[in-house]
């Protein structure tokens, strides 16, 4: 069933899966993408600011760019989509994103076994280098392979 | 500790992000606020499921607001900068309301460690953790 279908492409998922409910919601948008990892964009939007009068996004959104960008990694890299359910998500922040800044989330799926994929990545707000937050997270698929 | 005097002091608090998304301040247990997020299209993973991301907003708000009071209860003033926060998702939250409290484990002067649960019906088994260390920059005159 699953061979029939066109190997998993994140641009094209993105269309329709980062159009609704929490990611819609947050605005995320596909940045681009390589043979295991997937980056995404959290526009800067005012009411997503963590700190009353500050202009920096709260890190919960920065959380869930970051969860969304590993599970597109993780089907990027699988090249088919399956359910998947984060199992836990650690996220350490190295400084706050720039005022006004939109940040980008970065994740790499980097093993995979059979019932497990071990994620990392980077949310940056302009340069990869120089990141906001660094995330490491192990997803579990849910659900049979259709493969 | 009966916390209801502080609640609308608590719920002003909470940061646009939290405003936005729909959290609410439910009610104060044990000093800590108790945060709610009904369940909504805007914190929709899968279908009829909470996004981990917006379970991992309730807990990390449940975080700063217990510690937040616990700064207010101390009359310390402190600006909260997140150092790490680590989520274990432990059963997929459905389309109810969520709710989180969280507990202070250690508070130094410099930082603090945070424990947050999230729970739905039954507060006995929660969808989910968190472990949160936050760093604390005076502002005023404590201490």
């Amino acid at each position: 069933m699953a061979s029939e279908l066109p190997p998993f492409d994140p641009e094209t998922a993105a269309k329709f899966m980062l159009g609704r409910g929490h990611p819609g919601w947050l605005g995320l948008r596909y940045v681009e993408h390589g043979e295991d990892w997937v980056e995404l964009a959290l526009p800067w939007r005012e009411d997503l600011v963590g700190e009353t009068g500050s202009g920096i996004l709260a890190s919960g959104p920065i959380v869930s760019l970051m969860d969304m960008a590993c599970g597109m990694a993780i089907w990027t890299a699988t090249k088919e989509f399956r359910a998947v359910a984060t199992l836990d998500l650690r996220v350490d922040y190295m400084r706050p994103a720039r005022d006004g800044a939109a940040v980008n989330g970065r994740a790499e799926c980097y093993r995979i076994t059979r019932s497990a994929a071990f994620l990392r990545g980077v949310a940056h707000d302009g340069d990869v280098g120089d990141p906001v937050a660094h995330i490491a997270g192990v997803f579990m698929t849910i659900g049979a392979s259709r493969a | 500790m009966s916390g209801d005097d502080t609640k609308p002091h608590l719920a002003h608090e909470l940061p646009a992000y939290a405003r936005s998304l729909g959290i609410r301040v439910e009610r104060s247990e044990d000093g800590a606020p108790v945060l709610a997020l009904d369940f909504s299209e805007i914190v929709e993973g899968r279908p009829t499921v909470f996004h981990g991301g917006a379970t991992s907003g309730l807990l990390e708000n449940a975080g700063y607001a217990a510690l937040r009071a616990e700064l207010h209860r101390r009359n310390r003033q402190a600006r909260m900068k997140p150092i790490g926060m680590t989520v274990q998702f432990l059963s997929a939250a459905k389309s109810k309301t969520s709710y989180a409290q969280g507990r202070i484990t250690r508070l130094g002067r410099r930082n603090a460690n945070v424990e947050v649960e999230a729970w739905q019906d039954d507060r006995s088994r929660p969808v989910a953790t968190a472990v949160m260390n936050i760093l604390m920059v005076a502002t005023g005159n404590d201490e």
